[in-house]
């Protein structure tokens, strides 16, 4: 939406130092203080505690119903908390109906009004607090051209695509300028391509108008590309709340490993732990592996270990070294994406383990395919050892 | 199969227009005979229309029933669509059940009884019978058909809508009359026709309810047909035929013309 000016030199800089989270002293702007939110006998927000910062790009992902949309509809002001308390900017709003919070949501289904044209649409908020009527022209004109709108100005919602209707619903939610933009799936109903470019474009909007956005969604790829931080969730609970990379790299919980991108989870017993390695048996190799990330775990201990498809190694031939994690097995099933390759190799065990490898070669001499016998190898710092 | 007009569904057509509608047309063409006598042709003739504006006792009548009709629909028309909000908005309070049983209650009561109870009432409380009167109680029974109406459209009124409008600041009193009072507003005008076509022809509950000075037209022509039909009160029947038809096509009208609007919004938003 701000494609057309020149690329902000500093946006880079600044996402690459931005992260007031690990600041001690940095006050949070909205805060979820043990909130606890229950419809009847069902408990949709789980005792969460959870702070987002001024200008953050804050990314609540989780399957359906996993209490994301009621996380932030208490925001918004559309539920009240059971228990627990709700501060925006230090203020307590577990009380403030929503009409009064300085806080915008764009909703699934965009709730454009269908009898207003598309500039009434986006003034609506703006003629609630009796802003002057030269004012609420210039707003909304600025609004249409953010958002690339000026030509559908006098169209009603029923006679716009639906990437126009998202655009509409988009200005109408931050014409207002609020504290805090709240997106409830917002790009959910756009097809692919058009999702991917709305991505980078609300990426951008909101480092130019320094605002903090919060984002509710299923979609991983979605959260992992506009989000400054994730929190996963799972039945009204907090799993993880964490950068993307930290989120995919160093997953803390099965769950989250399994639930952002592909994953295979080798379980094992810890038979040694020390600071630099922790090593473990599994039924996959007679060998012990050695994995160097997620260190918590003590001897004993039955914990599973985590490795990302792309961070195997597969060949025909085995490596120098077969006793440091590295095992036999065959191709089972192999998925062709053009970029990469999906390897599916069943293991002497029974386990199956997707291998991703990128078609870097248009040439290769043999090429693996259905029933080879093949070597998996990884690093041991590709792994992580999960306990939870 | 064949389908379409095959000679017996013409014939079921015809007989059932027919049926229907053939008293109807009698009497609409009698008004214009010229002759006084009723069941004798001799002629066309508008002299019963002209006769019917020196009728004062008909004019009288006629302009009670239109202020009644209007009057009592109006308010129906605000007390069903506060009716249907509650029924529809509420969810489960305490005494739901009872409230939407008796908000319905009218709608399959014998007219008899609403009117009798109403009487009875009138009689109690020592409240003079007349215009006021048959204002009430038209209110009290045209009141359940607005509901109903204004309910099923409030059934498939997405909610959101006046979420959004909350969420930019509209407080919720204001976000009834700028949001969801325009986007049911065909189905609020309906009711208020359908009130007003009810008041407009009711005779039993009036008959009870009324006192004197509060004559309606039904009533009038009523006791008129009684010392025999005269060409005047086929005149009168037929103009309050036709103002009923310009008003029930009106109302189906501005339903239809609402109802394809929405749904060609609501094929739009899902191909999205």
């Amino acid at each position: 939406m701000a494609a057309e000016k020149p690329r902000n030199q500093t946006i880079g800089a600044v996402r690459r130092t931005f992260a007031p989270w690990t600041d001690p002293d940095k006050k949070p702007l909205i805060r979820f203080e043990n909130v606890v939110k229950r419809f009847g006998d069902f408990t949709a927000v789980d005792n969460v505690s959870l702070d987002i910062y001024e200008r953050e790009f804050f990314a609540l992902l989780g399957p359906s119903g996993c209490g994301k949309t009621t996380l932030m509809r208490m925001l918004a002001g559309f539920e009240q908390p059971t228990q627990g308390r709700l501060t925006l900017a230090g203020a307590d709003i577990s009380e403030v109906p929503p009409y009064r919070r300085p806080v915008n949501m764009m909703f699934q289904s965009y709730a454009l009004f269908p009898h207003m044209n598309v500039m009434d649409n986006i003034a609506f908020g703006l003629k609630q607090d009796k802003m002057p009527k030269a004012d609420i022209a210039a707003r909304v004109e600025e609004m249409l051209k953010l958002t690339k709108l000026e030509t559908f100005a006098k169209r009603k919602p029923h006679q716009l695509s639906g990437g126009q209707r998202q655009r509409v619903a988009l200005a109408r939610s931050l014409a207002k300028r609020p504290k805090v933009l709240l997106l409830d799936e917002p790009l959910g109903a756009l097809d692919k391509k058009l999702r991917e470019e709305t991505q980078f474009e609300l990426m951008d909007l909101q480092m130019d108008l320094g605002m903090t956005f919060l984002i509710v969604t299923h979609d991983q790829e979605e959260a992992m590309t506009v989000a400054d931080r994730i929190a996963v969730m799972n039945h009204g609970v907090l799993m993880q709340v964490a950068p993307p990379s930290e989120i995919y790299e160093q997953p803390a919980t099965r769950y989250v490993a399994d639930f952002i991108g592909e994953v295979n989870l080798v379980e094992g017993k810890v038979i040694s732990a020390s600071s630099e390695e922790t090593r473990l048996t599994s039924p996959i190799t007679p060998h012990p592996l050695h994995v160097t990330q997620g260190l918590d775990a003590k001897p004993g201990d039955e914990a599973c270990i985590a490795i990302r498809p792309e961070k195997l190694r597969i060949s025909l031939d085995p490596p120098a070294d077969t006793s440091v994690n590295c095992f036999e097995g065959e191709i089972w099933d192999i998925g062709y994406l053009g970029d990469l390759s999906i390897y599916h190799v069943e293991l002497a065990c029974g386990q199956r383990i997707k291998v991703s490898q990128p078609n870097l070669s248009r040439v290769v001499q043999r090429p693996i395919t259905w029933d080879d016998k093949v070597w998996v190898t990884f690093a041991p710092h590709a792994g992580v050892v999960l306990t939870r | 199969m064949r389908r379409g007009l095959t000679w017996f569904n013409v014939t079921a057509i015809v007989l059932g227009f027919a049926f229907l509608y053939i008293p109807i047309l009698l009497l609409v063409v009698y008004s214009f005979n010229a002759s006084r006598l009723v069941t004798v042709w001799a002629g066309f003739s508008t002299q019963w229309y002209w006769a019917l504006l020196e009728n004062e006792q008909l004019i009288d009548a006629a302009w009670v029933t239109l202020r009644i009709a209007f009057f009592s629909s109006l308010v129906s028309t605000v007390l069903g669509t506060m009716a249907a909000l509650v029924l529809t908005r509420y969810g489960r309070f305490r005494g739901r059940t009872l409230f939407s049983g008796m908000i319905y209650a009218p709608l399959v009561m014998p007219e008899v009884i609403t009117g009798l109870s109403l009487l009875l009432l009138f009689v109690a409380v020592n409240f003079d019978r007349g215009f006021w009167t048959v204002l009430l109680a038209h209110i009290t029974f045209t009141m359940c058909f607005v509901a109903v109406v204004v309910q099923s459209r409030l059934v498939t009124f997405d909610r959101t809508l006046e979420e959004a409008a909350l969420d930019l600041g509209c407080p919720p009193f204001r976000t009834f009359f700028s949001i969801t009072l325009p986007l049911i507003l065909p189905a609020v005008v309906s009711g208020f026709m359908l009130a007003f076509t009810l008041s407009l022809d009711d005779l039993v509950i009036a008959s009870f309810t009324t006192g004197p000075g509060a004559t309606t037209l039904p009533m009038r022509i009523y006791s008129q047909v009684r010392l025999g039909v005269t060409p005047e009160i086929n005149a009168v029947c037929t103009i309050l035929i036709a103002i009923v038809t310009v008003v029930v096509i009106i109302a189906s009208i501005v339903t239809k013309r609402a109802e394809s609007l929405r749904q060609a919004e609501e094929r739009a938003a899902l191909q999205g």
